[in-house]
């Protein structure tokens, strides 16, 4: 039993923890407030108005998400009343097809830097440089190498024999092939392998050990040992992956084709900062953002549900 | 497959692998130094040349080796024909039209450095960074906006989020551990979502175009919250109740023990907030107009537009925004890497 006495005290000291733990808080939560918690709800808000900026908003109710989304039947064939979304979404998605590749080599990079080698230091600078680098230098460079008559990769095309390679940026067909190049270089030693590398040193050597003593070989080991233990990691990356897909293309698009040729590289980022900030559409681009959230968070819930399957848990 | 067969296959996916990353960055470098026409040559050149000149009769002419009756010579090339290349050869001064693929210009290596210096100088904004500089070269003005804009966000960000951070970790108080779900919660936001109602905010207060615009957003950050906590949470309790007996207020408690306790963790915070902001872009683009007050990554894009065919000085221009970053993460490559992992998977 404990007095009523030490507990008003303990309730006091309790307020007072209370009161400094605010004054730690604040600086960090009016900014929170201010720039991520309010803006947040702010979008919801102002997907319902029809907004130009200059011009008072106007309040009308579901109608943006309703000619963003909408579908309707016309002859016989479906027609939607915004036809460039469901372009510009499926422009993103396939950009995501990059992904799965990138992840199987970040894994292989990771396996690699995991050897005990000489000059191991000096290759995972240089795979991750890319990574650091500014987007926008890189994109520049890459409009570069995917000039069709003088760039680099058109050269080496025809050095080895393809006489007439790809206009790349130039054609709606090799645009985003080219895009999905260029990311590859840019983040296939990045982010992921480092991530890969660090749950590679995080599985213990007896493991590996028992395996050779019944006698698996590399291939066993990597198949039965190193890819159970990783698919945390492997989960983490596939997830991470998915959000920043459907966040993509945009300094990409803004640098090299302004969305171009004919929208083939426009995704759903660059849609939104078209209608946003060059159209001046504002209830419009937050009802495309918002459906980008529930994009993102619909994927995560998702994922997180498969994951539970088939992540092995410690 | 024997262990020696293993590592050696282990090195040639190394090598090769390495080989395709550095063909890029090498290429870059390499176009940065090109002089004129040395750019569009085809087929490539790795190493940055010029034509050689030989001055005939007071003209200079580029110089070239000939096939003259089979055996090659030093030649000036005076000019074209349907029939081949007019040339004039040097030793004995006799003109001859030889065909054109017998005739193979003299070059030699030239590193066209000035390609940096025009880059450097090619924009002038009237007013730069922060209005104190006239008529500055531009990409001093990017820079110098850069390092302001980045080292103020720095700052703010390992402030706010270290003293919020301390209080998620290491005091108790009703709805802590709510809030910082909340805080979770919006890690999973899109950037972009928050950028329009940001951009209204900011144009509501008449602050686009402006630094405030530029820095303010950054300041406050759930991600840097996040990570320091998770660091804080794991820093032995003994040390703080030992200072607590000894009268220290939680104010001393963090900074005299807290913080230096957690160097490697702000190191992780500093360098990711520095990388990230420094090569930050689309809110920057969306937000700020004048030139005089545009960060490098944006300096850069603004570059494109009047010299989008000039791929030297695009590319000179590129390696002088990329390279701070290079010396910023090779040197802080540990906790760089660190923060990653630690950010990943503790989640």
């Amino acid at each position: 039993m404990t007095s009523p006495a030490s507990r008003a005290s303990r309730r006091r000291r309790r307020w007072g923890d209370a009161r400094t733990a605010a004054a730690f808080l604040l600086p960090n939560f009016v900014g929170f407030l201010a720039f991520t918690l309010l803006p947040v709800l702010a979008v919801f808000a102002m997907s319902l108005l029809r907004w130009g900026v200059v011009d008072e908003p106007e309040y009308v109710g579901l109608s943006n998400f309703v000619h963003l989304l909408g579908v309707s039947r016309e002859g016989g064939r479906l027609a939607a009343s915004d036809p460039d979304f469901w372009r510009f979404l499926w422009n993103t998605v396939y950009l995501m097809a990059g992904i799965p590749v990138g992840i199987a080599v970040s894994l292989l990079l990771a396996l690699l830097l995991n050897q005990r080698l000489r000059g191991i230091v000096f290759f995972r600078t240089l795979f991750f440089l890319p990574a650091v680098c500014s987007a926008v230098a890189v994109a520049l460079l890459w409009k570069w190498i995917f000039e069709p008559e003088y760039g680099l990769l058109n050269f080496a095309l025809m050095k080895l024999g393809v006489a007439h390679p790809p206009l790349w940026l130039a054609s709606t067909q090799w645009a985003k092939p080219a895009f999905i190049i260029m990311t590859l270089w840019a983040t296939v030693g990045g982010y992921n392998c480092v991530l890969y590398l660090a749950g590679l040193q995080n599985i213990p050597s007896e493991l590996y050990e028992a395996a050779e003593m019944d006698g698996a070989n590399a291939w066993h080991k990597l198949r039965h040992v190193t890819w159970p233990l990783l698919s945390p990691t492997t989960f983490f990356i596939v997830t991470m992956s998915i959000i920043g897909g459907f966040q993509g293309g945009f300094i990409a698009a803004f640098m090299m084709t302004d969305g171009g040729p004919a929208g083939a590289t426009t995704t759903l980022m660059y849609y939104i900062y078209n209608n946003a900030f060059r159209w001046f559409q504002m209830g419009y681009a937050s009802a495309i953002a918002v459906v980008l959230f529930a994009l993102v968070f619909g994927l995560t819930l998702l994922n997180w549900h498969l994951g539970k399957r088939v992540v092995l848990h410690e | 497959m024997s262990s020696r067969a293993l590592k050696g296959l282990a090195y040639l996916l190394l090598f090769g692998i390495g080989f395709t990353m550095a063909v890029p960055l090498v290429w870059m470098v390499s176009t940065s130094l090109k002089s004129g026409g040395d750019v569009l040559s085809f087929p490539p050149r790795w190493l940055p040349t010029e034509a050689v000149l030989v001055t005939v009769d007071g003209a200079a002419y580029p110089e070239a080796t000939a096939d003259v009756d089979g055996r090659s010579t030093r030649v000036a090339v005076l000019g074209q024909t349907a029939q081949g290349a007019r040339v004039r050869v040097l030793s004995s001064g006799e003109e001859r039209v030889v065909p054109r693929d017998r005739v193979v210009p003299k070059r030699r290596v030239r590193l066209a450095w000035d390609n940096y210096a025009r880059a450097w100088t090619a924009l002038r904004p009237e007013r730069g960074f922060l209005g104190l500089l006239r008529h500055a070269d531009g990409f001093l003005v990017f820079y110098l906006n850069s390092v302001f804009v980045t080292v103020a966000i720095t700052f703010g960000q390992v402030f706010t989020s270290s003293l919020a951070a301390f209080a998620f970790a290491r005091m108790r108080f009703p709805g802590r551990d709510a809030l910082f779900l909340g805080y979770l919660a919006t890690l999973m936001v899109p950037g972009v979502v928050l950028m329009i109602p940001l951009f209204a905010l900011f144009s509501r207060f008449r602050l686009t175009d402006t630094y405030w615009a530029l820095i303010l957003p950054g300041m406050f950050s759930a991600y840097g919250t996040f990570l320091l906590r998770q660091f804080f949470i794991t820093v032995p309790r003994d040390l703080e109740d030992a200072a607590r007996m000894d009268g220290a207020s939680p104010w001393s408690i963090y900074w005299n023990v807290i913080l230096p306790l957690s160097k490697p963790a702000l190191a992780t915070l500093v360098t990711f907030t520095f990388l990230h902001y420094w090569n930050d872009f689309m809110w920057p683009v969306i937000v700020i107009n004048d030139l005089g007050k545009k960060t490098l990554p944006i300096g850069l894009a603004h570059f494109q537009g009047p010299y989008v065919t000039e791929w030297a000085l695009l590319m000179a221009a590129s390696v002088l925004v990329m390279l701070p970053v290079l010396v910023v993460f090779v040197a802080g490559q540990r906790y760089f890497i660190r923060g990653l992992v630690l950010s990943g998977l503790k989640a």
